[in-house]
């Protein structure tokens, strides 16, 4: 639970009590609260803890660091995205 | 370790490597703080590749393996109620308790759940208005923002099915702890970087000052860590003991402040019990009393539970860095990730376990000397 990993935010939903946004991690897509990062809009980088996007990264780390992960630790991803379908949003193409 | 050569190939990490190598006079003892780190270090073997005579002690930063047992045997109490849903993230699903463990009382028929977020609880708390819902608040402090707004939120929207079992710690003091102890061998630290990314390093400062200690903020990936072990060296070889940042594209000084608010306006700073270590005061979050209502622990009278631990688990020794799991004689023998007797061995952040998944001191199941101090400087272990 405190790997966290970069994604990109694809889709803000805003009107619903927190700032939500659906962040792609490389092809899996994940829900994520974006309360405490205000100014993040979409097409930005952020990684994500247990839910929340907690800082902002730029574009060119971020990929670096996704396939890196994913080379290196696929089962640590798995992980911390969770395993759980319901909790995952629809995949969207990768 | 198979994908040791695959990052060891990349012309950066050979170059970190050899920086190291060059500019490492004497044996150092460093310790990286978060279990993410322990992970990957032992994983992509980086510890070895150092030089001889540089130690790796691995800290107590895996929240699953330092949460005590008087707690999991609470959150098992409060599973095992017909009323209730029991949520948690699912690496605690398989932390032995006392007598068993969440998710063997899953098995037998209690409704346990694992979330991804502890949004995931709210709203289950939302959609079950007829049961209690609990939700396993465990963490450091990259867990806390996200446990605080739970709460925040189930304030917000006047629930009163939703609680939360809290048992929330933070870095800081364990360092201190550590640093304290007359058997402290740790001379720098590789603090963690997304604690960082969180609460800043500020708090870093004094302790760096205090006790003349070299604490740099570190990210997770293998570049990142030889970078990080290669700026403390640097500074153990100066005489130097100040906060460094390694993993600048991701942390800065003051961390996230928007953060840190709704953390401090939910929890307050308390003394906590870290399992295989003791009690530290000052080191973990409780819910502040206007939150009390949400306190699991309030709602559902648990009692006192005191426990014990597996008597051949040196977990408390492993996480304070004295020993590694070479040193148990349980390791790997009645100790697996299987059938763990410990919780340093359940989690993929502890140390029992990253070194069990990596194959160390499995194939001749005896205890091998890690590190050997006669052996010159600049050998690269293969
Ligand atoms: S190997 Fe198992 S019994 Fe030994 S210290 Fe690690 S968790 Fe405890």
């Amino acid at each position: 639970m405190c790997l966290g990993i970069p994604g990109k935010v694809v889709e803000i939903r805003e009107g619903g009590p927190l700032r939500m946004a659906l962040v792609d991690y490389g092809g899996a897509r994940k829900e994520a609260c974006l309360e405490y990062l205000p100014d993040v809009g979409l097409g930005d980088y952020v990684i994500v803890h247990v839910g929340f996007a907690i800082s902002q990264v730029d574009e060119e780390e971020a990929l670096r660091t996704i396939e890196l992960l994913r080379m290196l630790d696929p089962e640590g991803v798995e992980l911390e995205l969770g395993t759980d379908p319901d909790a995952a949003a629809a995949p969207g193409p990768a | 370790m198979k994908y040791i050569d695959e990052y060891r190939d990349s012309a950066l990490a050979r170059k970190l490597i050899d920086e190291i190598h060059r500019v490492t006079t004497r044996p150092w003892a460093l310790m990286e703080v978060c279990g993410g780190q322990t992970h990957t270090l032992v994983k992509q073997g980086i510890d070895e590749a150092l030089p001889k005579g540089v130690r790796m002690i691995h800290g107590p930063g895996c929240p699953v393996c330092v949460t005590p047992l008087e707690q999991i045997d609470k959150a098992l109490a409060i599973a095992a109620r017909p009323d209730v849903i029991f949520t948690s993230y699912g690496d605690m699903l398989r932390v032995p308790g006392s007598t068993t463990d969440l998710l063997s009382l899953k098995a037998r028929g209690a409704d346990v759940r694992i979330v991804y977020s502890p949004l995931d609880a709210v709203r289950i708390a939302v959609a079950n208005p007829d049961r209690q819902v609990v939700f396993f608040a465990i963490g450091f402090e990259t867990t806390a923002p996200a446990n605080a707004m739970a709460v925040a939120q189930a304030a917000k929207l006047g629930l009163d099915n939703f609680t939360v079992l809290v048992s929330h710690v933070l870095v800081p003091p364990a360092m201190t702890a550590i640093l304290e102890s007359p058997t402290c061998q740790v001379q720098a630290f590789l603090a963690a970087g997304h604690v960082c990314a969180v609460m800043g390093w500020t708090e870093y400062e004094p302790i760096a000052e205090r006790y003349h200690v070299p604490i740099v903020v570190t990210g997770f990936e293998p570049l990142d860590l030889l970078e990080g072990i290669l700026m403390a060296i640097r500074q153990l070889e100066e005489g130097r003991a100040v906060v460094e940042n390694q993993y600048a594209r991701a942390v800065k000084r003051e961390g996230n402040r928007t953060a840190q608010e709704t953390v401090f306006r939910v929890f307050e700073v308390g003394e906590r019990t870290w399992r295989g270590i003791g009690t530290i005061p000052a080191s973990g979050y409780h819910l502040r009393p206007e939150f009390a209502k949400f306190d699991a622990e309030a709602r559902f009278d648990v009692g006192d539970i005191h426990t014990q631990e597996h008597p051949a688990c040196i977990a408390g020794q492993i996480l304070q860095g004295t020993r590694t799991p070479l040193d148990c004689t349980a390791y790997g023998v009645l100790c697996s990730p299987q059938k763990p007797l410990g919780a340093p061995m359940v989690s993929a952040e502890g140390v029992c376990s990253a070194y069990h998944a990596a194959g160390r001191g499995l194939a001749a199941q005896t205890a091998f000397p890690l590190y050997d101090l006669q052996k010159p400087l600049g050998e690269v272990v293969r």
